[in-house]
C-alpha cells in the first residue's frame, strides 16, 4: 500500500520519510531505501505526478554545461586566465574563448583581462573531477566593471530571478540597476550607488523568504515602499 | 551509598534542558548554536572547498574533517592553554566518524568540508554536544545527509543506569561510566561508541537501549532548529 | 572573499558607503551581553552588526614577577577562530591575531585600567593574573573595536572566585562578588582611511579596500592610551587629528552602549 506521508511546500530535514511503498519514485535531492523514500537535504517538497523530489533551500553550487557564471580571475598562464567561482573548483578560460577576435602570441594576457577582475562567462565543459572550462565569446558576456558584486545562496538563484525573469525584471525596474546573475550564486549590481543597495536588499529579501508563497507581491510592496523612503 | 535520586533530580531517561539554533553564523555555509544544560556549542561548516595539502584529495568523494575546541575559559577550573591539545584532536576523530556514515559527498571530488566546532562553557557530553550540532550545522549547509545524527552521553552512576551525565555525575565516588553515544535516526546505528570507566555487558547493554530512546529528544531539538529558520514568516 | 575595491574607493571619495551609512556611523544592532560563560570569571559577548566577538576573563593566583613584585599582571590573548570565517586556518596565531590581542592589550595596560597593586596578595610571593581572551565568532569586520568592548564588558563583569584562605586553592565552581580593581575604562575605536575619506565600522569588504587604519584607545576623560597605526600608505598630522577626534567621539557612544547594556 503505497502511502505519500508529506504535501506539496512541506519543509523537510535530511532522513525524514517522504513516501512509503513502491508507487512513488525518488527525485532529486531524495534516496530510496527498501520500500521508503526519504529527503537528502533541507528543503521544499515538491511532487510532480509520481516523482517526489525536494528543492533544497541551501547548498553548494554544482558546475553545469550551459551556466553562465561571474567568477575572478585569480591567475594568468601562458594558455589563459584561472578563474575562481566560488566553489571547490577553480575555473580555465582559455586563451582561444577569451573573446571573438583573435589574441596574438606577444600580447599581454593581463591588459585583456587582469587578475583581481571580475567576468561573466559560461560553462562549456565540466569534467568528472569536477573541472570546469569557460568561454567568454558568446554575446552577453564580459568583462565586469563598476558597480557591485554581492554573493547570494546558489540554490536562490531560480527565485530571484523568477518565472521567465520577472522578478529580476521587477527589481531592475524599480532600481534602474542593470543586474546579471550567475548561477553560482554572484550577482553584479550597476546603477546609482541607493539604486544598487535597493537591489542588494532587495535580493537578500528574496533570498531569505525563498521558501514563502506570494513572493513576488511581497516584492513589489517592498520596492515601492523603499523607494517612497528616498523620495520624502 | 547506591546512587537512587539524581543529584539534580532528574528522572533517568530525563535529559538536561536543551536549546538549538540554526543559522547563527553568517559568514559559514551552515552553523548552529547548540546548548545542553551549561555544555554550550556553537558549529559552523565550510565548503566544499579547495582541500590542501593535495595529498588528502580523494577524486572519488569530498573529505570530511572535524575541529573540536574548547575556549580557554570554557573548563571548569583553570584557563586552558590554546594550542595542541590531544583531547581535541581525539574527539575531532571521533566526530569525524560519527558524521562520515550519514554524509555523501560524492558530489564534491577532492574538496574538503570542514565543520568547526568550539565551545565557550563547558559541563559534561561536550563530545555529545559538538556532534548534535555539527549535524545541524551540515544539514544547514545543505550538504546531502542521508539522515540526522543525534548524541548524548548514558552511563552508570554508582548502579543506576542514566541518560546525559552532568560534570558531578562523572566525578561521583564510586564506579561510573560515561558512554558517548551517537544514533543515526531512522535505523537506530551507533556511529559513535565510546567508554570510561567500569560497567557489566547487561547494563551496558540497558544503556544503549536508554541512549536509542534518549536521542530521539535530541533529534526534535535539532528538527526544530532547522525547521524554525523558515517558519517565521 | 568578494571585494568591490574600486567601488567602495570610489564612493567613499563621495563619502557615501556600500550599505548606505555615513561615515560616522556604527552598524545596527549594537548588542552587548555579559556572563555568558560560566565558566569563566567573567565573560561578555559584543555585536556590532554581523561582527560577533566573545571576551572570557581567567584570574589565576602566581608569584609575581621580580620587577613588579608587589603587583599582578594582565595578559590579553585573541583567537581568531576558523569557525568566524574563510580567511583564517587552525594553527599558531597569525599576525593579524597577535596584532589584535597586543593593541587591546596595550589600551587596557597603558590606560593603567586595573590597579595592578591591588592585584598583590603578598609581595614577592602572591598576586593574581588576569588573562583576557578574545574570541571570534562572526568576523564581519572591525574586530578592534568589537574587541575592546567585549574585554572592557568582560572585566567590568568580572567576580574574583572564591579562594581558601589557608591552602591558597582556588574554587572556580564560587564566585565571591569583589569586582576587579578596574579604576578606568578605556576603548579602542579604529578610523580607516579609504581615498581620502576617514570613516568608522568597516565591514570585511571595506577593511580589504582601505589605505590607513589608526586606531586611538581612549577612557572616559578622554585621555588617549594607546595608538596603533596600519595600512600601507602614511597619514598626514591632519588626517590624526581629525581621527582623534572623531575616535573621542564613537567612544563615548560605545561608552554608552556598553553602560545601557550592564544596567
Amino acid at each position: 500500500m503505497s502511502n505519500i506521508v508529506i504535501k506539496e511546500r512541506d519543509i523537510v530535514i535530511p532522513g525524514e520519510v517522504l513516501a512509503e511503498g513502491m508507487d512513488y519514485l525518488p527525485g532529486d535531492n531524495t534516496y530510496r531505501e527498501q520500500d521508503k523514500i526519504y529527503s537528502k537535504v533541507v528543503g521544499l517538497v515538491s511532487i510532480s505526478g509520481r516523482v517526489v523530489k525536494i528543492t533544497p533551500l541551501s547548498g553548494p553550487y554544482v558546475p553545469k554545461v550551459g551556466d553562465k557564471i561571474i567568477g575572478k580571475v585569480i591567475d594568468i598562464t601562458f594558455s589563459g586566465w584561472r578563474v575562481d567561482t566560488g566553489t571547490a573548483y577553480s575555473a580555465m578560460l582559455n586563451v582561444k574563448e577569451a573573446t571573438t577576435r583573435f589574441i596574438k602570441k606577444e600580447e599581454n594576457l593581463s591588459e585583456i583581462i587582469a587578475i583581481g577582475e571580475y567576468v561573466v562567462a559560461k560553462i562549456v565543459n565540466v569534467t568528472s573531477q569536477n573541472l570546469i572550462d569557460l568561454t567568454m565569446r558568446e554575446p552577453g558576456l564580459y568583462n565586469i566593471a563598476g558597480g557591485r558584486i554581492i554573493k547570494i545562496n546558489s540554490q536562490k538563484v531560480p527565485r530571484v530571478i523568477g518565472k521567465q525573469g520577472s522578478m529580476i525584471q521587477l527589481i531592475k525596474e524599480n532600481t534602474g540597476c542593470e543586474i546579471t546573475v550567475g548561477q553560482n550564486g554572484l550577482v553584479w549590481l550597476k546603477g546609482t550607488p541607493e539604486g544598487e543597495l535597493l537591489a542588494e536588499k532587495a535580493i537578500h529579501l528574496i533570498e531569505e523568504k525563498a521558501h514563502t508563497e506570494g513572493l513576488t507581491e511581497r516584492m513589489q510592496k517592498f520596492l515601492t515602499e523603499q523607494k517612497s523612503k528616498v523620495n520624502n | 551509598m547506591v546512587y537512587k535520586k539524581r543529584l539534580d533530580g532528574r528522572a533517568i531517561d530525563e535529559l538536561r534542558p536543551m536549546e538549538a539554533k540554526a543559522g547563527v553564523i553568517p559568514n559559514a555555509a551552515g552553523s548552529a548554536y547548540f546548548k545542553i544544560g551549561k555544555t554550550m556549542c556553537y558549529a559552523a561548516v565550510y565548503g566544499p572547498r579547495e582541500l590542501f595539502p593535495k595529498f588528502l584529495q580523494n577524486p572519488e568523494k569530498g573529505l570530511l574533517r572535524c575541529h573540536y575546541s574548547m575556549m580557554p575559559f570554557s573548563g571548569s577550573g583553570e584557563r586552558i592553554r590554546p594550542g595542541n591539545n590531544r583531547r581535541a584532536q581525539e574527539i575531532s576523530m571521533v566526530m569525524t566518524s560519527a558524521l562520515e556514515p550519514v554524509v555523501d559527498l560524492t558530489a564534491f571530488p577532492n574538496a574538503v568540508v570542514d565543520i568547526f566546532v568550539d565551545l565557550p562553557q563547558t559541563d559534561a557530553g561536550t563530545r555529545c554536544a559538538a556532534i548534535s550540532a555539527a549535524a545541524i550545522a551540515l544539514a544547514d549547509a545543505g550538504i546531502p545527509m542521508k539522515d540526522m545524527i543525534s548524541s548524548v552521553a548514558v552511563g552508570q552512576v554508582d548502579g543506576l543506569v542514566v541518560a546525559d551525565l552532568m560534570y558531578d555525575e562523572e566525578a561521583y565516588e564510586g564506579i561510573v561510566s560515561d558512554i558517548p553515544v551517537a544514533v543515526m535516526h531512522n535505523t537506530k546505528e551507533i556511529t559513535l561508541l565510546q567508554m570510561d570507566g567500569e560497567i557489566s555487558k547487561a547494563d551496558l547493554m540497558k544503556a544503549l537501549e536508554l541512549a536509542a530512546q534518549v536521542t530521539e529528544k535530541v533529534y526534535e531539538v535539532q528538527k526544530k532548529a532547522l525547521k524554525e529558520k523558515f517558519t517565521s514568516d | 572573499m568578494i571585494v568591490n575595491r574600486n567601488t567602495i574607493s570610489e564612493l567613499a571619495k563621495q563619502h557615501k558607503r556600500l550599505d548606505g551609512r555615513t561615515l560616522t556611523e556604527y552598524r545596527q544592532p549594537i548588542a552587548i551581553s555579559t556572563s555568558i560563560s560560566w565558566t569563566a570569571e567573567g565573560s561578555a559577548k559584543v555585536q556590532i552588526g554581523n561582527t560577533v566577538v566573545m571576551a572570557g576573563v581567567k584570574m589565576a593566583i602566581e608569584k609575581p614577577y621580580n620587577d613588579t613584585s608587589e603587583e599582578g599582571g594582565i595578559m590579553v590573548n585573541a583567537e581568531l577562530l576558523p569557525l568566524s570565517s574563510a580567511e583564517y586556518e587552525s594553527g599558531p596565531p597569525s599576525k593579524k591575531a597577535i596584532e589584535l590581542a597586543r593593541v587591546i592589550d596595550r589600551g587596557i595596560r597603558e590606560a593603567k585600567a586595573i590597579n595592578m597593586k591591588k592585584l598583590c596578595i603578598k609581595p614577592g610571593e602572591k598576586a593574581w593574573f588576569v588573562t583576557i581572551d578574545i574570541i571570534t565568532i562572526n568576523d564581519a569586520g572591525n574586530l578592534f573595536d568589537a574587541a575592546g568592548l567585549a574585554a572592557l564588558a568582560a572585566l567590568k563583569s568580572a567576580k574574583f572566585p572564591v579562594v581558601d584562605p589557608e591552602t591558597w586553592a582556588i574554587d572556580y565552581k564560587a564566585k565571591t562578588d569583589v569586582p576587579l580593581p578596574l579604576i578606568k575604562e578605556p576603548l579602542p575605536v579604529t578610523l580607516y582611511k579609504i581615498n581620502g575619506a576617514l570613516l568608522v565600522d568597516p565591514t570585511a569588504e571595506e577593511e580589504q579596500a582601505f589605505d590607513a587604519r589608526l586606531t586611538i584607545a581612549s577612557d572616559e576623560k578622554g585621555t588617549v592610551s594607546a595608538l596603533q597605526k596600519g595600512g600601507e600608505e602614511p597619514l598626514t598630522l591632519v588626517e590624526i587629528s581629525q581621527m582623534i577626534d572623531i575616535a573621542l567621539e564613537k567612544a563615548k557612544f560605545l561608552r554608552n552602549e556598553l553602560n545601557k547594556a550592564l544596567r
